[in-house]
């Protein structure tokens, strides 16, 4: 029991595991949820304001538009910490470089977040 | 030292010509680590819309330049290739597609495939 729930904990193995597993969860999640982003991409290039104000209002295409935005900057955070693990030796310099991902990932999410409740 | 000189050196990258596959694993990276900087384009999209009509209006004005426009659709390729060939990840996760053969087949079906979807995206939406 103890070992299931220390994933959620520091240790560096265990988080590895939880990790690759949430990679590959927000993954899944994020496949349907992107044609419903290049969607709401188009209308953003091209439809007038009222028309794509109206469609994220949408019940359905709010949840999905929020639901990309929180897994597509877990999915982004945790790949980032990846390639950042792979190509930067220095171990003091990679542990900070990481920190700031994670926090400036989670500001803009919480950001995103807010500018769509403003919208609704 | 003469030991040393005979010994094979490893495929330093900058000589060695990646297989299709290797390509293809990069580009994969790549691709993600560009989409990720692409996450703050949208939220500044959000931020546009939550201002209003008239900074709505700006950015579409800005957008709606050949360079931007351009830019935008490398996003989308790299996007649906990022899509693609992470499907295959999750196909080589249960184990599945390690074959030299099968690997060349489906790095080429994902290419063509993030090609067509892109041209589908600017034909049908």
């Amino acid at each position: 029991m103890i070992n299931k729930l220390a994933i959620f904990g520091n240790g560096a193995t265990k988080s590895a595991t939880w990790h690759w597993l949430m990679q590959r969860i927000t993954a899944v999640i994020l496949i349907p949820l992107s044609f419903q982003l290049i969607v709401f991409l188009n209308l953003c290039m091209t439809a007038p304001f009222q028309q794509t104000v109206a469609w994220l209002k949408s019940p359905l295409n709010t949840i999905c538009i929020e639901v990309w935005l929180l897994a597509v900057f877990y999915h982004s955070a945790i790949g980032l910490q990846v390639v950042i693990e792979d190509y930067v030796a220095n171990q003091e310099l990679q542990v900070k470089l990481i920190k700031v991902i994670n926090l400036s990932f989670l500001f803009l999410a919480v950001a995103a977040l807010f500018f769509i409740f403003r919208i609704m | 030292m003469t030991a040393k000189h005979s010994r094979p050196t490893s495929p330093h990258l900058q000589v060695y010509k990646l297989p299709l596959t290797g390509i293809i694993s990069i580009s994969h990276r790549i691709t993600g680590v560009l989409l990720s900087a692409g996450l703050l384009l949208v939220v500044m999209l959000f931020y546009a819309l939550s201002q209003g009509e008239g900074t709505y209006a700006a950015m579409q004005s800005t957008v709606n330049f050949w360079l931007v426009k351009l830019i935008y659709w490398g996003f989308i390729y790299a996007l649906f290739f990022h899509l693609c060939h992470g499907v295959r990840h999750l196909f080589w996760d249960v184990g599945d597609g390690f074959e030299p053969d099968k690997l060349n087949k489906y790095a080429k079906i994902e290419l063509a495939a993030a090609f067509t979807l892109t041209l589908a995206t600017w034909i049908f939406i």
